[in-house]
């Protein structure tokens, strides 16, 4: 048997893989931050942003297959690992108690499949912009991601779900990213404690930077300029 | 001090169980949480009902022997083994559920006894040195650092008494595991078998159908023998290096 399969077949294996796969995926949710903070930066930084991605169409779609096949491995696995972990307690307790689990630990699962019907409609709504008629004729022409953006949070409904997915999003990284360390066999005994705190710093932090968008758009912070 | 039991009653592996209510009456505070249950047989018996069965061996808290879930707790609400638990823990007249471990790989014996072999098997798979090691060797003559020392007692200290599976979300063996490997892998005796030990010791786990680790960290919590959730991160980094150096080079 060859060494993936070996790897993949085991249960450390694929906890391996959700945490590497875990990894790259932050570390996207982190860069996607940066892009759209640049949004406070005026329509023509966050709009050039846009057309330079559009620009290199050959690295931005292996960057976007290297992503899409981390999200499916990452769900994949954890669905495995998911399905096996159910089976290990055939008889469930008549009463339940935990020492040590906290809402985010409990939601990883919810979380995720709350993040992934967002994510499916999140690329439908401004990637593959079939949700919004607007956004094939935009004031400044294709890439004028600034109006589009403003105009889709313009939508209670749209910036609400934004919101809720990014709150579950962080909730999922608050314990995935110490997680991802001790998957990975780098935690310590020493580094436990500040890297969970640090983990849950940035976590949050990501929810602030991304959700500060939507609410400027909300507060009208930021508007569409003509 | 009078209490309020519901006790998991099952015949043998093959029939259902079911909770059963008990009073258990006039239990001293400090008796321990085996002893009371000594007492609630007795009063069993006195009616002529058959008493509950249950794991118990040294009653020092160091065997490993005793079980049982109490209010959803492996080993109940003092991280120490069941017979270590006194009945001051708890109050007059409360409610208390006494479940098995629950876990695939430990199928029920019968009512609170579990069968954990699967432990035992795990162990057999690799969790040893192949060398006899004879008598104690003079002092100094394998140089062993302090820390590493420190660090392979620490592990040793588990007593395989399972309560990390039981405590467990996904019944995953792997603070067990990670106990024995980082063990063995600490000291100079275990280095020319670390990388096999690994190998077939997690294969095994997996095969005796134990969950999988999602750090919860629920199992440290529980732990009588205050092993720490760092032999799982251990455990984490041998397996995946064996592995390649097995399948690789």
């Amino acid at each position: 048997m060859n060494f993936l399969a070996r790897f993949y077949g085991s249960s450390i294996g694929k906890k391996w893989i959700v945490a590497l796969t875990g990894l790259v995926l932050v570390g996207y949710v982190i860069g996607h931050l940066i892009g759209n903070l640049q949004i406070f930066a005026g329509p023509d930084k966050i709009n050039a942003y846009a057309a330079f991605l559009h620009s290199i169409p050959g690295p931005l779609w292996v960057v976007r297959a290297f992503l899409i096949l981390c999200f499916v491995l990452h769900i994949v696995t954890t669905i495995k690992l998911a399905v096996a972990n159910r089976a290990a307690r055939a008889q469930r307790y008549a009463y339940s108690a935990s020492t040590e689990l906290k809402p985010a630990k409990k939601t990883m699962l919810l979380g995720g499949l709350v993040v992934l019907s967002f994510v499916i409609f999140h690329l439908a709504h401004f990637t593959a912009r079939v949700t919004d008629e607007r956004f094939h004729h935009l004031p400044k022409g294709e890439y004028d991601v600034h109006s589009m953006v403003i105009l889709g949070f313009q939508n209670p409904l749209v910036a609400g779900f934004y919101i809720l997915a990014i709150f579950f999003l962080s909730m999922h990284l608050s314990h995935g990213f110490q997680s991802v360390l001790q998957t990975l066999g780098v935690q310590s005994e020493k580094v436990r404690r500040p890297v969970t705190i640090g983990g849950q710093a940035l976590a949050w932090l990501i929810f602030v930077g991304y959700v500060a968008v939507p609410v400027a758009v909300l507060t009208r912070q930021l508007q569409v300029i003509p | 001090m009078n209490l309020k039991l519901k006790v998991w009653r099952q015949k043998n592996a093959q029939s259902e169980g079911k909770i059963v209510d008990y009073e258990a009456q006039n239990i001293p505070a400090d008796a321990s949480f085996l002893e009371m249950l000594d007492i609630l047989n007795e009063q069993l018996q006195a009616k002529g009902e058959e008493p509950v069965v249950f794991d118990h061996d040294c009653r020092e808290g160091i065997c490993g022997a005793c079980s049982l879930t109490i209010n959803g707790i492996a080993h109940g609400p003092s991280a120490t083994t069941t017979c270590q638990l006194y009945m001051r823990h708890f109050k007059d007249g409360q409610t208390i559920f006494i479940e098995p471990f629950r876990a695939r790989a430990f199928p029920v014996v019968r009512d609170l006894m579990v069968n954990r072999s699967a432990l035992d098997r795990i162990q057999r798979a690799g969790g040893f040195i192949t060398a006899r090691v004879g008598s104690a060797q003079d002092a100094n003559s394998i140089l062993v650092p302090k820390k590493d020392a420190d660090r392979a007692m620490e592990a040793a200290a588990c007593i395989q008494c399972g309560a990390c599976v039981a405590s467990c979300p996904n019944a995953s063996a792997m603070l067990f595991v990670g106990a024995k490997v980082t063990h063995f892998a600490s000291l100079p005796q275990g280095q020319p078998e670390r990388q096999q030990r690994v190998l077939q010791m997690v294969r095994k786990m997996d095969e005796e159908g134990f969950g999988n680790c999602s750090n919860h960290y629920e199992c440290e919590a529980v732990c009588p023998a205050n092993i720490p959730i760092s032999v799982i991160g251990q455990l984490n980094r041998d397996y995946p290096a064996a592995l390649v150096k097995d399948s690789v080079v």
